[in-house]
C-alpha cells in the first residue's frame, strides 16, 4: 500500500507532484483487472513489469493528437478558432497541450513543431520569431514538468526548424525532448549539422532514421516520450515489459529459459496487456467521452500495445555466465541474444492483440529504456554502460543488428567529447553510416554538459544535486533521473571521439 | 609490401580533416619543432629494434583496421611525425583507400619535396600543409630545418588543387604569421579564397622543447590574424 499520509506530508514533492501521486494511490485501491496466478507469480519475481501504469486504466499511456487537423479546424470543445497568425497558433497549442492526457498526465507529444509553425512565419523577422518561440518553449518547460514530453523536427530543412534549433541552444531547457527526423535524401547536410551542433550544447535534438521508421504504420508517425515510434492521431494504449535478466535468473539453464520461462513470461505479459486494453476500451469510457476522439484528433483504431523488453545484454550475460562470454563482445553471446530476439519476435507475430488494427492486431516490440528502480538492468538492447566496445564502429554495427526487430522504438546514446562541437560534419558522417547499416535512432550529448540523457529523457545534473540534498525540484523526471544516474553509473558512459 | 612504423590509429578522429576520419600516425620526423606536441613521434626507428608503442605494418594491415570504420568515415588522414618520409607506403595505402571510395589526406610539415612523388600525388586527395615560418632563419630557429621545400610544395600543391588546408601555429615573435599570410597570398594568388586556413593557437601542453614554458597568444592576437587573413582575401579561416 502506498503511504498516503507520507505523500501528503512530503517536503520533497511539489504540490502538483503530490496531487498526481495521490491520484495514482486512489486508482490503485481498485482491483478491476483479471490477473491469473501464473502472471502474478512472474510479476512478483519482476520478470514482467507493468511499469506502475496503475490498476485501472482510464486513459491511453501515450497520445499523439493530430495537431495538423487541430490547426486547420480549431476545437469546438476548447472554443478555439483555427489560428490565423503565429501568436494565435502558439496560444492555441499551449491551450491544447494542457488537455492531452497520458500516463504521467503530461502531454508526451507536442507535434512536428517546425512544420506546424512554418506556414505562420511570413512577415516576421528572425528575432521576432525567436522571441515568441522562447516564450512558448519556456512556458512548456516550466509547466510540463516532465521530460518524457517530446517534440519533433524535420526531415525537411525549414526556416522554422533552424530557428527552433537556435533558440533551443540558448535556452538549455530539459523539456521538451526534441528529435530530428533525418533522411539524407530529404534533409540538407546544413540543417543536419546544425542539429548535431545543437545537440553538443543542450543534448537536443536526438536523430531518428526517418527512412527506416516512416513506414511503420499506414499513417504518419511521431516520436514521443523515450523514443517511441507511434501513429499520429493515436498512440499507445499501454507499455509493459519483460525484464529479461530477471526471467533468466528463474531459469535452471539455457534450455529451461527457452522452453519454459521465456514463453511463459511472453504469454503472461501479452495476456496482461490485452486485459488492460480491454478495460480501457470497453469499460473506462475514455474513447466515448474524450473531446479528442469526438473532434477526430485521435482515433481508437490508431492505438497499439507497446511490448517492452529490457536488459537483453544482462540476460544474455547471465545465460552465458559459465562460458564467460559477454554481450557486445563475443560472437556466441550475440548469437544467443539474437536467438532471444527472434523467439520474442516470432511470439509477437502470432499473438493476437486486442483493438489494434493499425498494427495488424499485433503488439509491437519496444526496447524499453529502463526505470529508476532498475539495478543491473541495461536499457533495451543496449550494451551495458562502461562495457561499450573500444571502437565506436563495432558499437554501431552491434546496434544495427539488434535494432532490426524493434519497430516501435529503440535507440543508442553516445557521450561525445567537447571537440566534436568544432566538427559537426564528422558526427553527421557517423549518423549517415549508422543509419545506412540499420541503426534506427541515435542520441548524443556533450560529456561535460549540464543536460544529461539518462535513458532517453533529459535531466539537469545541477537539478539532480539539488534533489539529492532534499530540495524540491520542478521536473518530476529528476526524481527518476537521480537514482538512475547512480544505479546505472552514467558517469562511466564511454566518451566518444578524439 | 613495404612496412611503415605506425604509432597509433584513431578510428574516429574529429580533428584531422573534413568529416569523420580514421587517422593514422606514423613514427619519425625529419625536423625538431620547438613547439612539437608529440615529441615522442620524432625519433626515427628501425624494424629491427621493435618497441611497444610502434608497430611495423604493411599498407594492407593498416587498411584492415580502417575497413572496420567504413561506412562511418569519409576518409583517412595520415599524420606523424612526418608521414611523407614513407612515400611508397602511402601510395599503397591510398590506392586501397581510393578503391574503397575514401578521401586520402596527408598531414605534412612540407619539408619533403612532393613533386618528386607523382604517384603519391595521384592517389592523394589533398595535403594539409604546415607553414611554420616564412623567413628561413625563423624557420630554422624554430625547427632546425630549411623551408625551401615548404614554399615549393605550397605552390606545387596549390597548382594541382591538392592543397586541402594550410596550418599556422601562432606564437608572436617566434612565428612571422603576418609574413606567412602575405607570402601565401603572393604564392598562390586568387586560390586563397577557397583554400582552408587554420590558425592554431599555440598551447604548451605536452611540449618539451625550448618553448615548453611559452605562453599562448591572446584571443585578440588570434582575431587580429584572422581579420588580416580575411582582408587579404582568405575566406575559409578557422581559429583552433
Ligand atoms: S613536424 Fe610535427 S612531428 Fe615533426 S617536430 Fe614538428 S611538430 Fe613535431
Amino acid at each position: 500500500m502506498t503511504d498516503i499520509l507520507g505523500l501528503v506530508k512530503s517536503q520533497k514533492l511539489t504540490y502538483e507532484q503530490k496531487v498526481l501521486s495521490l491520484a495514482q494511490a486512489a486508482e490503485n485501491t481498485l482491483d478491476v483487472l483479471h490477473i491469473p496466478e501464473k502472471t502474478q507469480y512472474y510479476f512478483e519475481k519482476n520478470a514482467i513489469d507493468n511499469l506502475f501504469e496503475g490498476n485501472a486504466p482510464y486513459r491511453p499511456r501515450y497520445i499523439l493528437p493530430d495537431y495538423d487537423k487541430f490547426i486547420k479546424e480549431g476545437s469546438e470543445f476548447l472554443q478555439i478558432e483555427p489560428p490565423k497568425d503565429l501568436d494565435e497558433l502558439l496560444n492555441a497549442l499551449m491551450i491544447l497541450y494542457r488537455h492531452v492526457p497520458s500516463i504521467t498526465s503530461f502531454p508526451i507529444y507536442l507535434g512536428n513543431l517546425d512544420k506546424m509553425i512554418a506556414p505562420f512565419l511570413d512577415g516576421y523577422t528572425d528575432e521576432e520569431i525567436k522571441k515568441k518561440l522562447k516564450l512558448f518553449l519556456n512556458y512548456i518547460d516550466r509547466t510540463i514538468t516532465d521530460s518524457f514530453c517530446h517534440a519533433n523536427l524535420g526531415p525537411e530543412d525549414t526556416r522554422a526548424g533552424r530557428l527552433i534549433l537556435e533558440v533551443e541552444r540558448e535556452l538549455q531547457n530539459a523539456v521538451p525532448n526534441f528529435t530530428f527526423k533525418y533522411d539524407p535524401d530529404i534533409t540538407s547536410d546544413e540543417i543536419a549539422e546544425l542539429a548535431l551542433y545543437t545537440t553538443m550544447f543542450c543534448a537536443n535534438p536526438a536523430i531518428c532514421n526517418h527512412k527506416l521508421n516512416k513506414d511503420t504504420y499506414t499513417t504518419d508517425y511521431g516520436i514521443a516520450s523515450c523514443y517511441n515510434i507511434l501513429p499520429i492521431g493515436g498512440g499507445a494504449y499501454t507499455l509493459a515489459r519483460v525484464v529479461l535478466p530477471n526471467a533468466a535468473k528463474l531459469a535452471k539453464d539455457v534450455d529451461h529459459f527457452f522452453d519454459t520461462i521465456l514463453p511463459e513470461c511472453l504469454e503472461a505479459l501479452a495476456n496482461y496487456m490485452n486485459e488492460r486494453i480491454r478495460f480501457l476500451v470497453e469499460e473506462s469510457g475514455f474513447f466515448e467521452s474524450s473531446f479528442l476522439v469526438k473532434e477526430g484528433l485521435i482515433h481508437k483504431d490508431r492505438f497499439i500495445g507497446m511490448y517492452g523488453i529490457v536488459g537483453l545484454a544482462d540476460c544474455t550475460n547471465i545465460l552465458m555466465k559459465d562460458e564467460g562470454k559477454r554481450y557486445g563482445h563475443d560472437k556466441e553471446a550475440d548469437d544467443l541474444a539474437d536467438r532471444i530476439m527472434h523467439t520474442i519476435h516470432e511470439f509477437l507475430s502470432e499473438f493476437p492483440a486486442l483493438y489494434s488494427p493499425i498494427s495488424n492486431n499485433r503488439f509491437l516490440l519496444h526496447a524499453q529504456v529502463g526505470m529508476d528502480y532498475d539495478i543491473g538492468i541495461t536499457a533495451g538492447v543496449r550494451i551495458p554502460i562502461g562495457d561499450e566496445p573500444e571502437n565506436m564502429s563495432d558499437h554501431l554495427r552491434h546496434s544495427a543488428r539488434f535494432h532490426k526487430l524493434i519497430p516501435t522504438g529503440c535507440s543508442d546514446i553516445f557521450a561525445m567529447e567537447t571537440t566534436a562541437r568544432n566538427n559537426p560534419s564528422a558526427m553527421l558522417d557517423i549518423v549517415k553510416g549508422a543509419f545506412d547499416l540499420g541503426v534506427k535512432y541515435i542520441a548524443f550529448y556533450e560529456e561535460n554538459g549540464d543536460l544529461v540523457r539518462i535513458t532517453g529523457y533529459l535531466v539537469k545534473r545541477s537539478e539532480i544535486e539539488k534533489y539529492k540534498k532534499g530540495e524540491q525540484v520542478l521536473q518530476n523526471t529528476t526524481h527518476l533521473g537521480a537514482p538512475n544516474y547512480d544505479n546505472n553509473k552514467l558517469q562511466n558512459r564511454k566518451v566518444r571521439g578524439v | 609490401m613495404i612496412k611503415a612504423p605506425v604509432r597509433k590509429i584513431i578510428p574516429h578522429s574529429l580533428v584531422d580533416g573534413p568529416g569523420n576520419r580514421t587517422a593514422i600516425f606514423l613514427q619519425g620526423c625529419n625536423i625538431r619543432c620547438a613547439y612539437c606536441h608529440n615529441p615522442e613521434t620524432q625519433e626515427m626507428c628501425t624494424e629491427s629494434s621493435p618497441t611497444e608503442e610502434i608497430k611495423w605494418m604493411t599498407a594492407e594491415e593498416v587498411f584492415k583496421e580502417v575497413e572496420r570504420d567504413i561506412p562511418f568515415i569519409r576518409g583517412i588522414t595520415v599524420s606523424g611525425g612526418e608521414c611523407t618520409l614513407y612515400p611508397e607506403f602511402l601510395v599503397e595505402l591510398f590506392t586501397l583507400g581510393q578503391k574503397a571510395g575514401l578521401s586520402c589526406l596527408i598531414d605534412s610539415n612540407g619539408t619533403i619535396d612532393l613533386s618528386k612523388y607523382p604517384e603519391l600525388i595521384e592517389v592523394c586527395s589533398g595535403v594539409m600543409l604546415d607553414v611554420k615560418a616564412w623567413d628561413n632563419e625563423k624557420f630554422n630557429k624554430l625547427t632546425g630545418g630549411n623551408n625551401r621545400n615548404v614554399l615549393k610544395n605550397l605552390k606545387f600543391l596549390s597548382d594541382l588543387d591538392k592543397l586541402e588546408e594550410i596550418r599556422i601555429v601562432c606564437i608572436p615573435d617566434e612565428v612571422d604569421a603576418e609574413d606567412i599570410l602575405k607570402g601565401i597570398k603572393s604564392t598562390i594568388g586568387e586560390k586563397i579564397s577557397y583554400t582552408n586556413l587554420k590558425l592554431i593557437k599555440f598551447r604548451n601542453h605536452g611540449v618539451i622543447g625550448r618553448l615548453k614554458e611559452a605562453e599562448s597568444p591572446s584571443d585578440e592576437y588570434m582575431n587580429y590574424l584572422k581579420e588580416l587573413a580575411l582582408e587579404l582575401g582568405f575566406k575559409k579561416v578557422k581559429i583552433t
